[in-house]
């Protein structure tokens, strides 16, 4: 018997936080994740859900409370948004760098100043660099499957992982998701095995100061220099893409639901023009694209599930037909362009791909995106090309810029 | 009631090739407090000397489980160990925290409210040196009235010491105690007992630190003694509430006389800017406070 409800974006990560049996919670509200942190309050103090909660006095502390219960071996969550999670960074790095299986989910928000309470995902582009890997999800199905995978995905790799969804859009929207049984959940994610501990039982000296050569330790053996553990993790980190792929099968042979592994496609078989984008929009963009076929024009879509580790390999194989292709992203690098715009560019350098990538920024602190203006836009650059504007400069999407 | 010296622990915990300085007042107290802690304990530390004098990747010159994290963070990773190993159902162990007076006055002061406030069975232990020794002695808010540092080179100190011991107590801990580590007996005591008691403990050590504090490595132990001797650092405990002087400062505050401050400052190169006025002010400062002490005793 399938078991189906009907529950928030934010319910449904705090189903898959229970269901995945984390074992230390620690949270600081922060709007639009304040009811994540609500409810797993609710399931632990009725008793339905045992894990210890540390009710922090701040998102610095919550990053720090996971780091130290991780390094005891402890299975941990927390979650944020937006300043909170900008005020997390320095643990984020510490997080990574110490190689912790950490899940936290962003409940995506844009950042002040000036403050907006409203969906963006400036937040944790933001972080981008922080050594964490990060995935956007679509619908609230999602959250709830890719929180449990996240916590297979970040014990196999020992990295942190980030569960990134739209504020609001699907924090607090209501839609039909179908729960796992928690035996099956237990059977895909296994126990959580520490590489590392910090234990009384024995004496371990953890995240010491580290020099720029290699020393030999008391024994002769030559040891780590900073710079071998940086390389370290990047290599880790390219691998880990694999290892998102198997568990995206692994939960879809288990659970029935596929998706995507690093990126899902929507018709685009025969697209000339590909919309792209992360996290809800890309579902937006779905629809985008029935209403362009319904006009006859070939479009089709890739959802980037995985922006880090960004999906190269993946993104060749996606975008090789198109002939264009047209992103929307709700997040900028300051002074230059979209962040996935660049990063689709760099990828294909150097390939035979060698298509205009149009880039359109949109829905920045909640500004309104719909269907049928992703579709405008997707017909605004055909017409561009068309008129021989082919490298289209970014465009800034429903927004005023006279 | 001062524990047995006999049963004092002979373990060394700090082993030879430790990268502290020479005549480091914060060694010695470390060496000792290890001592009392003894084995099941858990260290966790931010960026201090503390973290250098632990040793430098692949070595360690001390023998005790020791996790680091981030400057501010001290009191939440403590936060953090005490979760997951209850989490895991090993609440035999001691969790403990030490940090410096840089990150314990400054940027720590949030997450140890925060770990205070939420009652975390933890000992957190502020070692002072009175200022950033391990970035090269700049100013804390713990550096005293008229010292010179690097960020005070000229100037001095222009402020007085943040009445930091003052802002723990608003806390109602279970227990608290400041202690110093001239005084090695007291100070092991006060661990063996903070170790016993459940809840946030606080513990304040004055550790004086040649380089920082400019006099020769070798009067450490007497820079500590004359501390105590101006009622400047004052040891007593403060247990469910109740204040008591201990060691030498309850001999000063029963029936001793204590030295003017002068004594304390004439032997440190970090006063030797140190005007007139600042001294009266540091004497008037340590007074009133000795008179607060005086009448918390009486309760
Ligand atoms: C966020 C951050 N800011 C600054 C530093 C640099 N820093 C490292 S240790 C230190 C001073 C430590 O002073 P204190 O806590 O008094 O310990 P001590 O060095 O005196 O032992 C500073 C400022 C840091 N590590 N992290
Ligand atoms: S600078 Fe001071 S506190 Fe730091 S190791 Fe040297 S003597 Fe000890």
């Amino acid at each position: 018997m399938n078991n189906v409800r009907i529950m928030t974006g934010n319910e449904a990560a705090a189903t898959g936080v229970k269901l995945s049996d984390a074992q230390v919670i620690a949270t600081y509200p922060i709007t639009p994740q304040s009811s994540l942190a609500e409810i797993l309050s609710q399931y632990v103090e009725s008793g339905k859900f045992k894990a210890e909660y540390v009710r922090v006095e701040g998102e610095h502390t919550a990053m720090s409370v996971c780091i130290s219960a991780s390094t005891v071996g402890a299975r941990v969550f927390t979650a944020t948004s937006s300043n909170g999670l900008l005020y997390m960074h320095e643990q984020l790095h510490w997080a990574a760098g110490a190689r912790l299986p950490i899940v936290m989910c962003c409940v995506n928000r844009g950042v002040g100043a000036p403050w907006t309470i409203f969906n963006d995902q400036q937040d944790s582009f933001a972080q981008r660099d922080t050594g964490w890997i990060q995935i956007y999800c679509r619908d609230n199905q999602e959250i709830l499957d890719t929180v449990i995978q996240a916590y297979r995905i970040a014990e196999e790799v020992y990295f942190p992982v980030m569960v990134c969804y739209d504020g609001f859009v699907l924090s607090h929207t209501m839609m039909p998701v179908e729960i796992p049984d928690s035996r099956g959940a237990k059977e895909f994610l296994p126990p959580y095995k520490p590489h590392t501990i910090v234990s009384a039982d024995d004496p371990k000296y953890i995240n010491p100061v580290l020099l720029p050569v290699r020393r030999p330790n008391s024994e002769g053996v030559l040891c780590d220099g900073y710079m071998e553990m940086r390389y370290k993790l990047q290599a880790a980190m390219e691998k880990s893409r694999d290892v998102i792929v198997a568990t995206n099968s692994a939960f879809s042979d288990a659970f029935g639901r596929n998706h995507g592994g690093m990126l899902w496609e929507y018709m685009t078989d025969d697209a000339e023009l590909i919309m792209t984008a992360m996290g809800s929009m890309a579902t937006e963009a779905t629809m985008a694209a029935d209403m362009l076929r319904a006009e006859g024009l070939k479009v089709g879509v890739v959802g980037i599930r995985v922006f880090r580790p960004f999906p190269k390999q993946d993104v060749l194989e996606a975008f090789k037909k198109a002939s264009v292709i047209v992103a929307f992203e709700k997040s900028i690098s300051y002074g230059f362009e979209g962040g996935l715009a660049s990063e689709l560019k760099a990828a294909f350098y150097g390939t035979d791909i060698n298509i205009p990538i149009h880039d359109y920024i949109a829905g920045l602190g909640g500004r309104d995106v719909k269907a049928r203006e992703l579709a405008e836009a997707a017909k605004s650059s055909i017409a561009s090309i068309e008129s021989g504007d082919i490298n289209k400069k970014t465009t800034w999407l429903n927004c005023y810029t006279g | 009631m001062p524990e047995n010296l006999f049963k004092v622990n002979m373990k060394e915990y700090i082993l030879p090739g430790s990268r502290a300085c020479q005549g480091c007042g914060l060694t010695l107290f470390y060496r000792y407090a290890l001592k009392a802690l003894r084995e099941n304990t858990v260290i966790t530390l931010p960026a201090c000397c503390l973290c250098v004098l632990h040793g430098i990747y692949p070595k360690t010159a001390v023998d005790i489980p020791c996790l680091n994290n981030t400057f501010a963070s001290t009191a939440a990773s403590a936060s953090g160990i005490v979760a997951g190993l209850n989490a895991l159902n090993r609440t035999d162990t001691t969790v403990v925290a030490v940090a410096g007076d840089g990150s314990t006055y400054d940027m720590g002061i949030q997450a140890l409210s925060g770990a205070a406030e939420r009652g975390t069975d933890f000992i957190y232990v502020c070692y002072d040196n009175e200022g950033y020794m391990n970035t090269g002695t700049q100013r804390s808010s713990a550096t005293p009235l008229g010292a010179l540092t690097t960020t005070t080179p000229i100037l001095t100190k222009q402020q007085p010491k943040k009445d930091f011991i003052k802002i723990m107590e608003a806390h109602n801990l279970p227990y608290m105690a400041a202690a110093s580590p001239s005084y090695p007996i007291d100070l092991y005591d006060k661990f063996v007992k903070a170790k016993r008691i459940k809840g946030t403990r606080y513990m304040h050590i004055y550790v004086p630190c040649p380089p920082g504090w400019m006099y020769p490595a070798r009067d450490t132990v007497r820079i500590g003694k004359l501390a105590v001797e101006t009622g400047i650092a004052v040891l007593f405990e403060i247990e469910d509430g109740k204040f008591r002087f201990t060691g030498r400062s309850k001999t000063l505050a029963e029936r001793g006389k204590r030295l003017p401050v002068i004594n304390y400052v004439e032997r440190q190169g970090r006063f030797k800017k140190m005007n007139l006025e600042q001294l009266k002010q540091f004497q008037t400062g340590v007074d009133n406070k000795w008179n607060e002490y005086l009448k918390m005793a009486e309760g």
